[in-house]
């Protein structure tokens, strides 16, 4: 982007809530049932029926809400969003608009190495529509309600991200967050977590917003990025172009890694919210609140700082690792396995990762457990081999699920720490570069490098190195 | 105050088809309505609280539990077109 635009972000954030039932009625939530087999007369909206709010649906959003530093709306309501589409029985969405049940929180993310707060606008509950499935040349689309009244949190956040990393970042702490919750189970593939994005661009500079462009149905990390970095680039060009930005909703095209206009003739969105009268409003239950406060789990920002105080890792580090429940938890259970907490998180943010991104694993499908890295490590400190010979070691673990010493073993791996072995290594190769040893007497000391480089390919990294520079000095400075 | 109505508008946002002659009817029928309504506004309403609904109930909740759904062939019972299991509607273009 040139120096002069940057661009300005908000994304809503649709969370599908973990209860058993709809939000309105009994029918099931579950995923990939056959075509209309979870619905009733509320959740297709039969005339003469009375919707009633399912109390989990209401505790899961109260409970994101505390999580995110939200105040808890002391008198909240639902509202009716009236539209026409085939997936949509009633006319209308039951959602909320004024009077959401939280508002004013923040979660803080990881950019660019520094913390960044991200302040949420709102948190609202409201019922997912049906699923419309269109059939190549055909002349007909078909219909399935299943999810029609499924319970969905609507998480919005400020427009306060300002780039496609960013966005990818606050998403991937706002689906931790949720998942360590209970809330949702964050499955993106399955629509369980989706986001719209709101994106303009202006002078840096500038305070003010300008035209801004809305992006339909991200669902995934990789495309709230590439979607994006394609609509900043399309914005930028059209304004170097002379053209304006017009106000509009866009489609994200993965299999050609573009957006598209959906059709601009669309009217004007006129809802025409109302508040919905077949629901009672809710008062905030102070006590309820308070017991839901003391049920939440150890929050990241909380875990953050206990491990920059209780590990002495470095905030960046510490962000990372906790950034999902798993990822923390394995490397706790590293460090209770004796593992030095420097050195666990340096391998888990380093090679564990690398490996598990390789396969695209998450860290509950690690094959290798976490003590097993606690015990490598040991042995890289008891100087049984060297950091680099514990690369391969911990790849191999990984593999095999097999342990470090009985890795080392197999494979001959043991660091020489013999001072007699090494000495005749070292002496071996100051024989064979006698222009090198000239050059570091006569005071180019960094060849020592070099030497010490010879010393552990000749003994196919498997030399203390330590060692190494200490018999090499002693023996260049004979 | 200006009570025009914009009739097609409203008209499209319901999906209703109306003849010239209805939207002219309507107009000023709607216009009379809201008029009448706006005498609400004469009213002092200083010190109340506005409200949504007439009942003095709030919180009511149900436990997250299930209950059965209609079986497949009930639900689909007055859609006009159905076809395995779906209801069928004429095509969605996006």
């Amino acid at each position: 982007m040139p120096m002069d635009y940057e661009a300005v972000i908000g994304l809503e954030v649709h969370a599908q809530m973990l209860t058993e039932s709809k939000i309105f009625c009994g029918c099931s939530t579950k995923f990939g049932a056959p075509p209309n087999t979870q619905t009733c007369q509320i959740c297709i909206g039969m005339p003469g029926v009375l919707p009633v709010l399912n109390r989990k649906a209401l505790e899961f959003a109260v409970r994101t809400g505390l999580a995110t530093n939200c105040t808890i709306s002391q008198y909240s309501r639902f509202a009716r969003k009236n539209y026409f589409y085939p997936d949509l029985p009633k006319g209308y969405q039951i959602s909320q608009y004024e009077l959401p049940i939280c508002e004013h929180g923040h979660i803080d993310i990881i950019a660019d190495g520094e913390r960044k707060r991200i302040g949420i606008t709102r948190i609202h509950m409201e019922e997912d529509a049906g699923k419309n499935i269109h059939e190549g040349n055909g002349s007909y689309s078909f219909v399935d309600l299943n999810r029609a009244g499924v319970p969905l949190m609507e998480i919005v956040s400020e427009p306060d991200i300002r780039t496609p990393k960013e966005a990818s970042e606050y998403m991937r702490k706002l689906r931790g967050l949720l998942r360590s919750l209970g809330v949702c189970d964050g499955n993106m593939e399955q629509g369980s977590l989706r986001c719209d994005a709101n994106v303009s661009i202006r002078p840096v500079g500038s305070t003010g917003l300008g035209v801004k462009v809305e992006m339909k149905n991200i669902n995934s990390f990789r495309f709230v990025e590439k979607a994006l970095e394609y609509e900043i680039k399309r914005q930028l060009r059209t304004l170097e172009e002379g053209g304006k930005i017009v106000q509009e909703t866009r489609l994200w095209d993965p299999s050609s890694g573009k957006t598209q206009s959906m059709r601009t003739k669309e009217e004007a969105h006129d809802y025409r919210y109302f508040p919905e009268p077949d629901l009672v409003p809710l008062v905030a239950d102070r006590e309820w609140i308070d017991d839901i406060q003391a049920s939440l789990p150890e929050l990241p920002d909380a875990k953050r700082e206990r491990f920059i105080s209780d590990y002495a890792l470095s905030e960046y580090d510490a962000e990372l690792l906790i950034s999902e429940r798993a990822t923390a938890d394995w490397f706790e259970e590293t460090v209770k396995a004796g593992g030095p907490p420097k050195a666990a998180a340096n391998w888990m943010i380093g090679d564990l990762t690398r490996l598990l991104n390789e396969e695209n694993r998450t860290i509950e499908e690690c094959p290798m457990r976490p003590v097993r890295l606690a015990e490598m490590i040991r042995l890289i400190e008891e100087g049984i081999i060297s950091g680099k010979i514990a690369k391969t070691v911990f790849e191999e673990m990984y593999r095999t699920g097999k342990d470090a010493e009985q890795i080392v073993k197999e494979k001959g791996l043991t660091q020489i720490s013999d001072s007699g072995e090494l000495e005749k290594t070292v002496e071996e190769i100051v024989a064979k570069h006698p222009k090198e040893v000239g050059r570091f007497r006569g005071g180019d000391e960094k060849l020592i490098g070099f030497f010490v480089g010879q010393v552990m390919k000749a003994t196919r990294g498997k030399a203390n190195p330590q060692m190494v520079n200490e018999l090499l000095r002693k023996k260049l400075a004979e | 105050m200006n009570m025009k109505i914009d009739v097609e508008h409203i008209a499209h946002l319901a999906r209703l088809g109306l003849t010239e002659e209805e939207t002219a009817k309507f107009s000023p029928q709607l216009t009379s309505i809201l008029l009448y309504v706006e005498k609400l506004n004469e009213l002092d309403t200083t010190g109340v609280e506005p409200t949504s609904h007439v009942l003095t109930l709030d919180n009511v909740m149900r436990d997250d539990a299930l209950r059965p759904s209609l079986v497949t062939a009930e639900a689909l019972m007055n859609a006009p077109e159905r076809a395995e299991g779906f209801y069928r509607v004429p095509k969605i273009i996006e």
